[in-house]
């Protein structure tokens, strides 16, 4: 079994194997983050997210990657009615709300392919987990204290599915209303949302944030997907299938 | 006014619904809720009578949510065009705290199963975080973090008091 931590796409990353694995896997995929970030970084003039910007290159020739990264993003922007938009006040795309989910998703499925059953992908927060942890029990993810780091809120059996957390931490840095990007949102300070999959939890967490109050209700709206919302008073609403992954 | 604005208090917490009160075309829909609500209480808790009107500012209405006792009954909202639809909830306080909301009104989407299998609306539970001592093997939480902005929004709330 191995545990590691590398810092990637500019958050901690760690990929957690239970069992025998081959020497090579758990660096063929934290080399797959870093080429994600070469590729999508709108933070590094050379990716092709940062050509496209620039008008190098044209949408008609963006990799088979990107179009499935940009083809993700709409759907997210039809589904959450344009909450979820990765288009900037300034006219560039910004990607990274969807390009976090999906590549954990795709080390994932890396992962599996390899063979391996029991593992954990953990990106800043957003979790895959698969099969059990160590001691042969399932995974459990805590969902952290917004107001003291230290701690948890909540505990989570994820049962396979993904886990993401969006926060308002981050919400002057690239979660914001669409339609009022000058405004700070100030009222649910964590939602937590389990999905599907980590792709799945991580783009409506974010869609959802942005809602602000409301992001829990649309949340519960989803059949697929549950939620656990926070706000600044340290009043938590979850949704009403949520206590089926909850274990306090 | 105190009471006013505690049951207004009461409606933004609990409205842990309708429409982010900053975000979206919503926003303005969210305090018209806000406003209207003390006006709608059919279920008439004890201090409902005592609030004529919405009270106070909503940063005033913030402080207060943070202060604490609300006093115990079925408090509901006025009916607000949330982004997806019409939404309508209440506000349910025992001993003191916000034990559910419950919502009254739907948006069409909603889940169809729940709306086949019976007319109740889903009312989505609330509870006050506590830390919990289990011990688990991940921690889920936002990416970056930073105390300085809790801490500058809590001193903007205490300004807006």
């Amino acid at each position: 079994m191995s545990r590691e931590t590398r810092i990637l796409m500019g958050m901690p990353v760690t990929i957690d194997i239970v069992g025998a694995h081959s020497a090579g896997l758990v660096n063929d995929v934290f080399a797959y983050f870093a080429a994600v970030d070469a590729q999508f970084s709108v933070f590094k003039p050379e990716s092709e997210i940062s050509a496209l910007n620039r008008g190098r290159l044209s949408l008609s020739d963006v990799s088979a990657p990107m179009q499935e990264v940009l083809a993700i993003a709409d759907r997210t922007k039809r589904e959450t009615r344009g909450y979820f938009d990765i288009r900037r006040p300034d006219g560039s795309l910004d990607p990274s709300g969807v390009v976090k989910g999906w590549a954990i998703r795709n080390a994932a499925d890396l992962i599996r392919a390899a063979g391996v059953r029991n593992f954990y992908v953990d990106a800043g927060g957003d979790i895959q987990t698969g099969g059990v942890n160590a001691a042969g029990e399932p995974w459990t993810v805590g969902v952290r204290n917004p107001f003291n780091h230290h701690e948890i809120v909540k505990a989570i059996w994820p049962q396979g599915r993904g886990v993401a957390t969006s926060g308002s931490y981050v919400r002057g840095q690239h979660i914001y209303d669409p339609f009022r990007p000058d405004q700070r949102l100030e009222d649910v300070v964590s939602l937590t949302v389990v999905g599907g999959d980590v792709l799945e939890a991580d783009r409506f967490a974010t869609a959802a944030f942005a809602m602000g109050r409301a992001g829990v209700h649309f949340i519960e709206g989803r059949p697929d997907l549950e939620g656990y919302a926070i706000d600044a008073a340290g009043v938590a609403v979850k949704t009403s299938g949520f206590d089926r992954y909850a274990t306090s | 006014m105190k009471s006013s604005t505690r049951i207004a208090a009461i409606l933004l917490s609990a409205v842990a619904v309708a429409a982010g009160a900053a975000s979206g075309p919503a926003g303005a829909a969210y305090w018209s809720l806000f406003s209207g609500s003390a006006n709608h209480s059919p279920q008439a808790a004890p201090g409902a009578a005592a609030a004529p009107n919405g009270g106070g500012a909503p940063g005033a209405v913030a402080v207060a949510a943070k202060a604490g006792r609300y006093r115990d009954g079925a408090y509901v909202g006025a009916v607000v065009d949330a982004y997806y639809g019409p939404l309508q909830v209440q506000a349910n306080v025992s001993g003191g705290r916000i034990v559910s909301v419950k919502a009254l009104q739907y948006p069409a989407d909603r889940r169809t199963s729940q709306r086949i299998n019976n007319q109740a609306l889903p009312e989505l539970q609330s509870e006050v975080i506590a830390a919990q001592n289990t011990q688990v093997d991940i921690v889920s939480g936002a990416t970056l973090t930073s105390e300085a902005y809790l801490r500058s929004l809590n001193s903007a709330l205490g300004q807006a008091g």
